[in-house]
């Protein structure tokens, strides 16, 4: 479905990604993770040719993104953004934006169905007619995922779909993005930063370091080494129901240092601290 | 899929939309009744029937001249400048996204000001022949009209290239405009300090925007320039929607965002040169005209271009009626637009706030 092969994009002198390759197959989801800056949304924003000077290929159902027109490649690919601006819109009519690549002149009895029929599966039918800059930022969500089904590509690519929602409304998105993967026999991409959010939802797992992939497979390669060389951060990894759960070691509370030791401590005696909370440990 | 909820899910959609047309239909015919309001009433006052008939069976008679040359021609004018002012400030707010574009915030106006000013100064267009200073005529009106033309685009030009050169952000296309707005303003102060008395006057008069000053010539060569690039805006209303909503959104629905919003504002720009080229600074419209259409219609540029192409049109169409009537002298239009726009826009963005709160 998706085949990335050496792809690098460098910006302003500086290389951001080097000689990315990788295969997603059809029905999958896959999360991209890494530190922040590592050319996470770079990868996603060469995916979808948004960024062009690049060098490598990228084909989706065989096709290479570059040889086809914005508007052919918008029905194969649909991206959403981290930031969208909520606009004085409809709901239906936001979501309805996204069948433009299918859009001549004029909307079709057909494009309000697909809209509605995505709305339904979504739960936004009540909110068919409020405004997009009156309702939450879950909701807002929804349309997002909304507006990228409607377009009907073979491939959902969506950057921090979670980001600045709440711990229910994370799970829900993900389990929207999940269903709409399953029902339509599509893949998606994302960009992650919750490991243990992404392992619930996730069927592969690419992590990035220093602007190419550094490992990727399923759940099985997440282990304390991995997250060390990527993040610099010791974790443990535990098994939890046949999946793997990170924790790390330093929680931020160690990290600071107890309360009590805010306001008089030297920065030694922090560090100390934590020497001796590892001994102990 | 349930098809009854369906098919009543699309319905209320479509019922709301059915809503809109309405209030589009309401617009246009508000925009019909000042057309025929603004053609009866006057020094010569006439009656709907006998406008009808004049308008119908055009003679010799002087009632014929007055509703032919002198009311329908003004009228013509308000029609074309609220049709390129209201269209070119919706979109220039669209693609920059900031609720201030306008012709105005953008600097083609005073570049366009400008521009007569050195028509008239340096180029030779300048002198005046009538007698009264509220109705001067220039030697070489084209002179005038081109050089104006000529610094709108001046000004357009120089932020795309800004824009192209360093790739920068519709804010910075703002900041850009003030300042090449700031830089034609000081310009023209220095060519009104250097001018003399007649000049003076003849800039100061071409400053006031006028729906007198454009001849029938005038106004087909501006209306051909005018529908072309309205059209042209109503083609990209999903465009300018997908904008609306952010451009990677934007991108990732297939719409070259660079292209749509550098060919927007060129043409948005022409078609504002073109207008204040003929007709003088007509301020506020594109402000107005689309602010208002968004109080009604959301942000849904299906329904925002049109309606601010009629309200700029009927608001100037009104103000042209209060300027030719109201007062012992005749008053510019750009005067009034301001005057009226002004406390309304106000009121307008007073009223958006309490409704959001």
């Amino acid at each position: 479905m998706l085949n990335v092969d050496s792809l690098s994009f460098s910006y302003g002198g500086k290389q951001v990604l080097r000689d990315v390759s990788f295969d997603i197959g059809e029905n999958m989801v896959v999360s991209v993770l890494g530190p922040n800056g590592v050319g996470k949304t770079t990868l996603l924003k060469c995916i979808c040719d948004h960024h062009r000077q690049t060098t490598g290929s990228v084909k989706v159902d065989g096709v290479d993104v570059r040889s086809i027109g914005r508007r052919e490649l918008a029905k194969k690919i649909a991206y959403v953004p981290q930031k969208a601006t909520a606009s004085h819109t409809t709901v239906f009519d936001s979501i309805l934006i996204g069948r433009r690549p299918h859009i001549e002149w004029s909307v079709t009895k057909h494009d309000k169905e697909v809209v509605w029929d995505a709305m339904t599966s979504l739960g936004l039918q009540d909110l068919s007619l409020s405004y997009t800059d009156a309702i939450s930022g879950g909701e807002f969500q929804k349309v997002q995922i909304a507006r990228a089904m409607v377009q009907e590509p073979s491939i959902i690519i969506l950057d921090e779909p979670t980001n600045n929602l709440d711990i229910s409304n994370q799970h829900m998105s993900m389990h929207m993005i999940v269903d709409a993967v399953r029902s339509r026999g599509i893949s998606a991409i994302m960009t992650m930063h919750d490991i243990n959010l992404a392992v619930h939802y996730s069927d592969r797992f690419m992590f990035i370091k220093d602007g190419t992939v550094y490992a990727y497979g399923d759940s099985s390669i997440i282990t304390e080494e991995l997250i060390k060389e990527v993040y610099g951060l010791d974790v443990d990894v535990i098994d939890h129901k046949g999946m793997p759960y990170v924790i790390p070691r330093t929680s931020p509370a160690m990290v600071n240092g107890p309360s009590h030791m805010h306001d008089h401590a030297h920065p030694h005696d922090v560090r100390d601290h934590i020497h001796q909370v590892y001994r102990d440990s | 899929m349930n098809k009854g909820a369906t098919a009543d899910g699309v319905k209320d959609y479509d019922r709301f939309n059915h809503r809109k047309i309405l209030y589009l239909g309401i617009l246009g015919i508000l925009f019909l009744a000042v057309a025929l309001i603004s053609l009866c009433i006057g020094p010569t006052n006439l009656s709907v029937t006998e406008v009808l008939d004049i308008l119908i069976h055009k003679d010799d008679s002087w009632n014929s001249y007055v509703v032919w040359d002198l009311r329908l021609r003004r009228i013509v004018a308000a029609i074309i400048a609220g049709v390129a002012l209201g269209s070119a400030g919706t979109v220039m707010q669209c693609v920059l996204r900031n609720p201030l574009g306008s012709p105005f915030t953008l600097g083609i106006s005073n570049a366009a000001a400008f521009g007569a000013a050195l028509g008239i100064i340096i180029l030779g267009g300048g002198t005046i022949l009538g007698q009264s200073v509220a109705t001067p005529q220039v030697d070489n009106p084209y002179i005038v009209t081109i050089s104006a033309f000529v610094m709108a685009m001046l000004s357009a030009g120089v932020i795309v290239l800004l824009v192209r050169i360093t790739h920068s952000s519709p804010e910075m296309m703002v900041l850009a405009g003030m300042a090449l707005s700031s830089i034609f303003s000081a310009g023209l102060a220095f060519l009104q300090y250097i001018a003399n008395d007649t000049a003076l006057s003849a800039i100061v008069f071409w400053q006031f925007g006028s729906l007198s000053k454009a001849t029938w010539g005038d106004l087909t060569l501006t209306a051909m320039v005018v529908a072309i690039v309205s059209l042209y805006f109503l083609s990209k209303r999903w465009d300018y929607n997908a904008m609306d909503t952010g451009e990677d959104i934007a991108l990732g629905l297939g719409i070259n965002v660079g292209s749509t919003r550098v060919l927007g504002m060129v043409l948005a720009s022409v078609s504002t040169a073109v207008v204040v080229s003929f007709m003088g600074v007509i301020g506020f419209i594109g402000l107005l005209g689309p602010h208002m259409a968004r109080w009604v219609f959301g942000n849904d540029n299906r329904y925002v271009i049109p309606a601010s192409m009629l309200i700029g049109s009927t608001i100037l169409m009104v103000a042209d009626c209060i300027g030719q009537n109201a007062f012992s002298f005749v008053l510019p239009v750009g005067i009034l637009t301001s005057f009226i726009g002004g406390p309304l826009f106000i009121y307008i963005l007073i009223r958006r706030y309490r409704e959001r709160c």
